[in-house]
């Protein structure tokens, strides 16, 4: 089966609370060295069928109107092969 | 003939029955709307009301927005019917890009339960006619992802336009209800769209109608303003 995952972040220009809390944390914990954190979304869609042009196209389509708010996210589509 | 404003009762609803009693002691006959049924039985105007629609998943308001009753009052909406959004209701409305910007996780991370003195800027609006531009008035306020962004340009056409319907006040002590609890763009708590029936509000007049409830009954006039509305129309 074929797998397509929608990465979504906030666009730089929006505040992270949560990343920047996660940053926060992370020296606390002893993980030095970190600059900055942002925090996103990751779906795996698992198809039926091919992934061919066309499904792509659904997909990103799926990704501007539903899974990514673009107003404040920005997203990328990529497929995945198998065995990774 | 009685005016009918419908209110929506989506899966994680949670402020529909204050919305409905508001619509009441305004004078109008609440009618209970479902969010799968796309008729809107002649309702003159619809309040999507506060609360945690479909969990919040994905985004707040981002799965309520695709119910089949969204596509009746987004095309409603657009011929000028009042639309009124509190909370969860005014994310559905910027998710179904009724209204512009989105609502965001609050600064500080905190979900906050107040009561908040906001300030009225736009009294011309469907939903505001009974206050006048620049009266406070306090009313609970209670979100977690309440902070109104946009980028420059949209907030400056806002502006320039009048669309902000209500800011959170901040000439005063944080006591008694002053600042802003989310870190709202332009302390924005509240828009509307360029004809004035749809508006979107973060924080909750419907839970300010009554003095046995409410911390006051300043949030009345919301309901009160769109009944003079429908009823001189």
């Amino acid at each position: 089966m074929a797998r397509v995952v929608v990465d979504v972040m906030l666009k730089p220009e929006i505040l992270d609370p949560q990343g920047q809390a996660v940053q926060r944390a992370l020296p606390r914990l002893g993980f030095d060295g970190i600059a900055d954190v942002r925090q996103g979304k990751r779906f795996e869609l698992e198809l039926e069928g091919p992934v061919d042009d066309a499904a792509l196209a659904r997909i990103r389509e799926a990704a501007e109107t539903f899974l990514a708010n673009t107003v404040i996210e920005d997203f990328t589509v990529r497929i995945e092969e198998d065995g990774k | 003939m009685t005016t009918r404003v419908g209110v929506v009762t989506f899966p994680g609803s949670l402020d529909d029955r204050d919305a409905q009693r508001a619509v009441r002691l305004a004078g109008a006959e609440p009618v209970a709307l479902w969010h799968r049924d796309k008729d809107l039985h002649q309702v003159d105007a619809v309040v999507l009301p506060g609360g945690f629609s479909y969990g919040d998943y994905l985004r707040c308001g981002a799965i309520s927005r695709f119910s089949p009753v969204m596509d009746t009052v987004i095309e409603q909406a657009k011929l000028g019917m009042p639309v009124l959004g509190i909370c969860n209701g005014f994310q559905v409305l910027c998710e179904s890009h009724l209204l512009p910007g989105a609502l965001t996780r609050n600064d500080s991370l905190h979900f906050i339960c107040r009561d908040q003195k906001l300030r009225i800027e736009n009294a011309d609006t469907a939903w505001t006619r009974d206050y006048s531009a620049g009266q406070e008035i306090v009313v609970p306020l209670k979100n977690g992802e309440g902070r109104f962004v946009a980028d420059e340009h949209v907030l400056d056409g806002l502006e320039a336009e009048g669309r902000v319907v209500a800011r959170y006040a901040t000439q005063g002590a944080a006591a008694d209800g002053f600042g802003n609890p989310n870190g709202s763009y332009r302390d924005i708590a509240g828009i509307t769209n360029a004809a004035g029936n749809v508006v979107g509000l973060m924080p909750h007049p419907e839970h300010a109608v009554e003095p046995l409830t409410g911390p006051t009954t300043e949030g009345l006039g919301f309901f009160t303003s769109v009944l003079k509305q429908l009823v001189n129309a």
